[in-house]
């Protein structure tokens, strides 16, 4: 029997507010345990929440990139369970009426493009963290770090339309990108800043009833979703094609042993007694302030990757690239104001500056040339100033050195030589010293030629326009 | 002054009179100790409460009960019931107390003292531990209404630290008193001296009333039916919102901790068993209870509909009176011990005062008299929403 797998997700992204969502601690990543906290999000008696707006504005970014109804007027509720990483007994968040609803996000698949629903997004508070270290504590023992604790997170529900470990890595791949062009989350994944939950199960294809459904938590990287949903969909197909029953449950995802194991009953029997929270008033979107976020909303992914592909008539390979971050998509536009051989832009884009961030582990921002110098670079390629080989060992030498292009060409002494006589006098040189060679190229080993080329170009120390090199030794062999 | 002990000074321990947080000490001050502080307020101490403010008696303490300086074999009320006797016994000129559901109209009337439980949202919360956060407002007592509204406009206003405080600009209060209460409408809702009333109580009020109508005021009586409703939606609404703000006491922060819990559920359960007393924790499971899934819509959120019939019924009265004026307690001062093991009795002692809270107006105790015990009772007066000067008016003008 076929079947066909369900998944739903349901992401928790950090927002990159300056400060928590309801006191004015700062919500940097990595300080001394416990640096960043205060009365309020310790949970000290008395203390009461404040809401930060910018929560609000960050959610209604991402309720209208994603296409989603955005609720006016907006309330908290009481999440209640105890855990020593949340100081107050219950977590604020939003449950009956989220900040958005019934949104999508599109994605690439197989088959063309295909929408996955956003059943909800809504506005809560990140809890501390539970360390468990032994250089400190015996094994019995748990060390809390509330740093985290007051966090703004928006929880993002999609849909259970995605079908594939496949088609949920296109889903978050995109959801990340948009929280990162939106500017309100880093969406690292691997420090925890975006973090996925993924409800799985499979059914008979063409049956209209879902299969009973498992949660899987603790997938920290996309690696990790990929294979522990993979592992997942085979124990369910497992167990229904050996006649069995999937039991509803909590999977917890342990990336060493590659496997995930059940949570302990005790800890997802909850009853989370929701209600409203009566500490913070309601919060109302009206139109001047919908309005002034809506307007500030940068171009997205989709609408850039069009525009990319009209104005600057690049293939799509090249557009996806460039617009994947909305660094890297100004970083080119920023040369395109310069240099107007777009291509020529791409490919240095995706082949040298890709290599010197990756080698280098740096972002876009942190690249040492700025447009104006990368553009100067490729116009002395274009005006046969430097030949494109002699163009990559400046491009090394502007990365640690901040001197102007032309300097840098001086320096190097790579100034092409576009002088035709000088070129001839290497032509004749090299004609004269490879009888062998010439004699091959006119019994028809045209080939040849290419060697030929290269003998001027050693002879000019590089410096030689190449092109110039191989049309002057043609016309000779030929006349 | 004297600060209940569920108000925050730096420095200082808040017990809030429970073993829970027997050796707290807050690390800030409340809005409102920060703005006395600024009027050179002096602090003579913090006062004794029932436990978290939950109780009529100030009885459920870790300190024991609080006695009547009227009769010491009677209780001084509560759950603000320390403040009251500090003003009371002349230790100090006036205290803070908190209210919920009455905790300082009650006491007030049972010790002989003017005392006002101002607006929802006219007095700043941060600070003040959470009992009900919907329902908790600071206030103050005082021997009169003119040291009251001095109090009341100190320590009043809108405050960056609470999001439910008001932004109404806050009334010189004192200009009030000594004003004229000619023309005035007053109502008097005969649910409120039905059966079960003090027939002393009673008659002590109507005489001050015929004081209002022999001056000018208007009075009528009239009806307010869902009243009766009022002790069973509190109740509701206080102990679920209670049992949310009460987890905090887990010890794992700060607090009693049980030291021997072999692991995290035991040492919440031990923690939680051994660190508060009866009546916190029948307020807590209670409000457990009514949150639970299956009961939220029987109980939680039908209580919060009445609540709203009920605020609804009170706002329209006040479109026909300035005031309404009712007993504070059915009884005067009861005996120590004489209702402790009967919570549901000692509940019906807010009887006449939750009212105010369910509909987030304010309201006051004036004392009128003693009864042949000489033990004191005051009456109650009402008025709507941010029109605290009516209190202090019709206050002052008993007084006289």
């Amino acid at each position: 029997m076929e079947y066909e797998v369900v998944i739903g997700l349901e992401v928790h992204t950090q927002l990159l507010t300056e400060s928590k969502i309801f006191c004015g601690c700062s919500t940097k990543f990595g300080s001394e345990p416990n640096t960043q906290t205060c009365p309020v999000c310790l949970g000290m008696p008395g203390v009461l929440p404040v809401l930060n707006r910018k929560v609000v504005e960050f959610a209604v970014r991402l309720g209208l990139a994603t296409h989603c109804q955005i609720r006016r007027n907006n309330r908290f509720a009481r999440k209640n369970y105890f855990y020593p990483d949340l100081p107050k007994g219950y977590q604020i968040s939003q449950f009956e009426e989220p900040i958005c609803e019934n949104g999508y996000v599109e994605i690439e698949t197989e088959n063309g493009k295909k929408r996955v629903g956003l059943i909800r997004i809504h506005m809560e508070e990140d809890a501390g963290k539970s360390v468990h270290d032994e250089a400190y504590v015996g094994s019995e023992e748990t060390l809390i770090d509330l740093n985290r604790c007051g966090v703004p997170l928006l929880e993002i529900v999609s849909a259970p339309d995605i079908r594939s470990p496949h088609e949920a890595h296109a889903y978050l791949t995109k959801l990340r990108q948009l929280v990162r062009y939106l500017e309100i989350s880093d969406g690292n994944m691997e420090e925890g800043s975006f973090r996925c939950d993924a409800n799985i199960s499979v059914r008979p294809v063409g049956q209209a009833a879902l299969g009973t459904r498992t949660e899987l938590k603790n997938m920290n990287s996309f690696a990790h979703v990929q294979k522990a949903l993979d592992y997942e969909i085979n124990r369910q197909i497992n167990l229904l094609k050996n006649g069995k029953q999937v039991e509803q449950n909590t999977l917890l995802w342990d990336p060493q042993k590659n496997e995930a194991r059940p949570m302990r009953g005790k800890e997802e029997s909850h009853d989370y007694r929701y209600f409203p929270e009566p500490d913070l008033v309601p919060v109302f979107l009206d139109a001047p302030w919908f309005d002034s976020i809506k307007n500030a909303l940068p171009e997205l992914p989709d609408k850039k990757f069009e525009r990319f592909l009209s104005q600057y008539n690049l293939p799509a390979y090249d557009t996806a690239i460039l617009t994947e971050s909305r660094d890297l998509a100004d970083y080119f536009e920023q040369v395109a104001k310069h240099f107007t051989d777009y291509k020529m832009i791409s490919n240095w884009m995706l082949g040298e500056v890709a290599r010197t961030l990756n080698e280098q582990k740096i972002t876009i921002n942190e690249f040492p040339l700025t447009p104006q110098r990368l553009a100067s670079l490729l116009k002395a390629i274009d005006g046969n100033v430097i030949s494109t080989s002699a163009a990559k060992k400046v491009f090394e030498y502007l990365l640690s050195n901040e001197v102007s292009v032309d300097e840098a060409i001086e320096k190097l002494g790579l100034k092409q030589i576009s002088d035709e006589s000088r070129i001839e006098a290497y032509v004749d040189q090299v004609l004269s010293e490879f009888t062998n060679e010439v004699q091959a190229y006119k019994n028809g080993k045209t080939k040849v030629i290419g060697f030929l080329v290269g003998q001027v170009m050693r002879l000019s120390k590089g410096k030689a326009n190449p092109q110039m090199v191989s049309s002057l030794l043609r016309k000779k062999l030929e006349a | 002054m004297a600060i209940k002990d569920n108000i925050n000074i730096k420095d200082h321990k808040t017990t809030c009179a429970s073993k829970i947080l027997e050796s707290f000490i807050s690390p800030f001050d409340a809005t409102v100790i920060e703005k006395l502080k600024a009027a050179d307020v002096i602090f003579i101490g913090k006062t004794n409460m029932d436990e978290f403010a939950m109780g009529s008696s100030s009885e459920n303490s870790i300190f024991g009960a609080v006695k009547n300086p009227y009769d010491p074999e009677r209780v001084a009320g509560g759950s603000s019931g320390g403040s009251a006797v500090a003003v009371a016994i002349g230790a100090c000129d006036a205290a803070l107390g908190s209210e919920t559901g009455g905790s300082i109209r009650q006491p007030a009337s049972f010790t002989g003292l003017v005392g006002v439980k101002p607006t929802y949202g006219r007095v700043s919360r941060y600070g003040l531990v959470a009992y009900a956060s919907s329902l908790d407002q600071i206030g103050a007592f005082a021997k009169t209404s003119e040291d009251a509204a001095l109090i009341l406009k100190t320590i009043a206003g809108h405050d960056v630290h609470d999001s439910t405080s008001a932004a109404e600009p806050v009334p010189d209060y004192d200009r009030v008193v000594g004003k004229e209460i000619k023309g005035l409408k007053i109502g008097l809702p005969e649910e409120y001296f039905a059966e079960g009333l003090d027939p002393e109580i009673r008659s002590g009020i109507m005489n001050a009333v015929r004081q209002l109508e022999k001056e000018g005021a208007k009075i009528e009586t009239f009806s307010l039916p869902q009243t009766r409703y009022a002790i069973a939606t509190y109740y509701i609404i206080a102990t679920a919102e209670a049992s949310s703000n009460l987890a905090r006491y887990d010890g794992v922060r700060y607090g009693y901790r049980a030291q021997d819990a072999g692991d995290l559920n035991e040492m919440y359960e031990k923690t939680r068993s051994e660190g508060f007393g009866e009546e916190v924790k029948r307020r807590i499971l209670l409000g457990t209870y009514v949150l639970s899934a299956g009961y939220y819509d029987a109980y939680y959120k039908k209580a919060m509909q009445v609540r709203r019939l009920i605020k609804d019924e009170l706002n329209s009265a006040f479109q026909k009176y300035d005031a309404i004026i009712t007993p504070t307690t059915p009884t005067t001062a009861f005996r120590l011990g004489e209702k402790i093991d009967d919570p549901l009795t000692m509940y019906l002692m807010d009887i006449y005062t939750v009212t105010a809270n369910l509909a987030g107006i304010c309201a006051m105790n004036a004392p009128v008299g003693k009864n042949s015990d000489r033990l004191p009772f005051g009456l109650q007066i009402m008025a709507p929403a941010f029109k605290e000067e009516c209190l202090f008016q019709l206050g002052a003008f008993f007084e006289k």
